[in-house]
């Protein structure tokens, strides 16, 4: 069976020159590029996002700093109760105004924030593998060593018959090299 | 070497690629010099503390009132020392501070390195070190729960967490930069970079995630930052003991650490610019800003002094105003003065540009304030607890040759460690670095905005 998408790669040396490939690639309707970046460029981030939602990572922060403040309230809470200092020949206890209710809450509101931070920032972490698809044990076909020293890349999955104009449309913005990718499947 | 020192004022992008891999060549004989005079140093140390797991505390010079003394001290000022680093990557990365690039890397392992050598001194400290997990809350048979009402707990968190967010936001930072060194490598170092880059690719999904993700890591460690130091003052703050007993101690910590982080960055950068001729990166204009901010932080330490002096004076309370007497002007005066001297006259001189920028002048101030620094510590720990309520409970405390050599230990293992990392890993970010340059436009007149 024939390959129903093929993969164009460019590869610019100017940033103004992805820029007009990229546009070029949306007028004649490409959507599906993936472009690689030695660094995070705004000219071509500003292209790319114009239809792509803010990344998701910032729910997983947010989950994860919730279970930090909600684990350190039960945690503190729970074994003060459970393991009952006595303070000022005070016992805390179960009953009115004793049990959780009796629990000293502000020095707890340290570890409230300790564990927010922790939590908050290893779902981060979560966040970014998952959805940046890491660890990536193989490279990706169309990726080439010079995109993280000096390259910028645009591969373009477009079905095998429109490979020529993708190609043509590459070279016309001002590629250095254009290939088709071979073993590249979407 | 120098070969930096003549690229063109505004480096390309394959030039930062080749100069940050350069620094990764094969090392020289003073290199390993260095490396083996740390190690021997080290070995002094962990001697010193083999002979006083050995012993016991005594050997150290411990004994009451002074059981914190020399440990406490140091263990403050390393995590004071780890504050610079993520103020770097976390604040400044908010703030914009573009000049912040080149350094962050070099600061944040420093960070890294500093908290790792902190929290040696609590288990060296504790003397039976194997039970230091004691400190954690775990399921037991006897249903012991650590206090949570204990600020020495809440040091337990703050630390670790600091040191949890700032190792990820390190490795998070360094994966782009990897993936970079791997695509210039060959045989086995590409195979154990292509592992530890985590197959990083570069390609504008993964950019989206990783800049929305750092910029979280960054709004988490900012206040982090401000919480650590805040939250080891307590460690004194909490308690009654005169000279302890003040609500100015968090922003006074804090702002110690940064001003003596900020000392440790200078002291490891400016020799690093020097070998590694990263005169193109690390420019004076860097140097000169972190000195503005050692400046200020000096004169911010000054009014905190000012004050501490005043709120003995004006609270009228006895034992508060005997303290701090006894602090100024008998047994360890001169610990005090010291102090004064470093942290607060000493920097003064970076009011001027030419000092700003002078690398020598830099250097020495430097050293100054970790020692002023280092002594801050000492003196807010050793004479307060050695001239608390109770005259029979009064003591001295001199250093012993083992706690010294343990001291003296750890700026060995952190030293070592700092000399291993740049080495291995890229001491300037690749990335970040090329983001502060233009980047390259074929047609010039377009890129006028830049």
């Amino acid at each position: 069976m024939p390959p129903t998408t093929e993969t164009v790669l460019g590869v610019f040396a100017h940033v103004d020159t992805t820029v007009r490939a990229l546009e070029e690639l949306r007028a004649k309707g490409y959507h599906d590029v993936t472009v690689y970046t030695p660094v995070p460029v705004h000219e071509i981030e500003d292209v790319l996002e114009r239809d792509r939602p803010v990344s998701r990572v910032r729910l997983f922060t947010l989950l994860g700093g919730l279970t930090g403040i909600a684990s350190a309230f039960i945690l503190t809470i729970w074994t003060s109760a459970k393991w009952g200092l006595v303070t000022g020949g005070k016992f805390l206890q179960y009953g009115p105004g004793g049990g959780i209710w009796g629990a000293s809450i502000p020095p707890f509101f340290i570890i409230a924030f300790e564990l927010m931070v922790l939590f908050g920032g290893i779902a981060t972490l979560i966040g970014l593998v998952t959805l940046a698809r890491l660890p990536r044990v193989r490279p990706s076909p169309a990726f080439d060593p010079r995109f993280t020293n000096d390259r910028f890349g645009v591969a373009v999955h477009c079905p095998p018959e429109r490979g020529p104009s993708v190609h043509e449309i590459l070279s016309k913005a001002g590629a250095e090299e254009v290939r088709f990718v071979t073993g590249a499947s979407v | 070497m120098n070969e930096a020192r003549t690229t063109a004022t505004t480096p390309t992008f394959s030039d930062v690629n080749r100069d940050v891999i350069k620094t990764l060549a094969p090392p020289g004989n003073l290199y390993f010099a260095w490396m083996s005079v740390v190690a021997l140093i080290l070995a002094g140390g962990i001697l010193a503390w083999a002979y006083q797991i050995w012993i016991g505390m005594g050997a150290a010079g411990k004994r009451t009132p002074q059981m914190w003394a020399m440990y406490i001290t140091t263990f403050v000022f390393w995590i004071g020392i780890g504050h610079a680093g993520t103020l770097i990557s976390a604040i400044l990365y908010l703030f914009r501070a573009r000049w912040r690039t080149s350094i962050y890397r070099a600061a944040e392992a420093m960070t890294i390195f500093a908290v790792l050598t902190a929290g040696l001194f609590p288990l060296i400290h504790a003397g039976r070190m194997w039970f230091a997990y004691f400190l954690l809350p775990y399921p037991n048979q006897r249903d012991l729960w650590p206090n949570f009402r204990s600020p020495l707990v809440w040091d337990v968190f703050a630390i670790s967490t600091y040191l949890s967010i700032s190792t990820v936001f390190f490795i998070v930072g360094l994966v782009p930069d990897i993936a970079a060194l791997r695509d210039s490598a060959t045989g086995w170092r590409r195979r154990i970079y292509a592992m530890l880059s985590l197959g990083w690719e570069g390609s504008h999904e993964q950019w989206r995630h990783y800049r929305r993700a750092y910029g979280l890591f960054a709004a988490l460690a900012t206040p982090l930052v401000l919480s650590v130091h805040s939250v080891v003052s307590w460690d004194f703050a909490m308690a009654l003991v005169p000279g302890w007993h003040s609500t100015l101690f968090a922003p006074f910590f804090v702002n110690g650490a940064i001003f003596s982080g900020f000392a440790m960055v200078l002291v490891l950068v400016i020799p690093m610019r020097h070998f590694f001729g990263l005169h193109a990166y690390i420019q004076d204009r860097h140097l000169d800003a972190m000195a503005k901010l050692i400046l200020v932080t000096s004169l911010v330490l000054t009014y905190f002094y000012l004050c501490e002096v005043f709120t003995a004076w004006y609270s009228g309370d006895h034992f508060e105003r005997a303290s701090l007497f006894w602090r100024m002007t008998k047994e360890y005066a001169w610990a005090i003065w010291l102090m004064y001297f470093c942290n607060c006259v000493a920097p003064l001189v970076l009011f001027f540009k030419r000092a700003r920028t002078n690398t020598v002048v830099l250097y020495v101030v430097s050293i100054l304030v970790l020692i002023g620094m280092w002594f801050e510590r000492f003196n807010i720990i050793v004479p307060s607890l050695g001239r608390a309520f109770y005259p029979y409970a009064w003591g001295i405390y001199w250093p012993s040759p083992t706690d010294t050599a343990i001291v003296i230990g750890s700026f060995a293992w952190f030293f070592l460690l700092f000399l291993g990392f740049i080495k291995l890993m890229p001491s300037v970010s690749v990335v970040e670095v090329k983001e502060t340059l233009p980047p390259p436009v074929k047609d010039a007149a377009h890129a006028s905005h830049h």
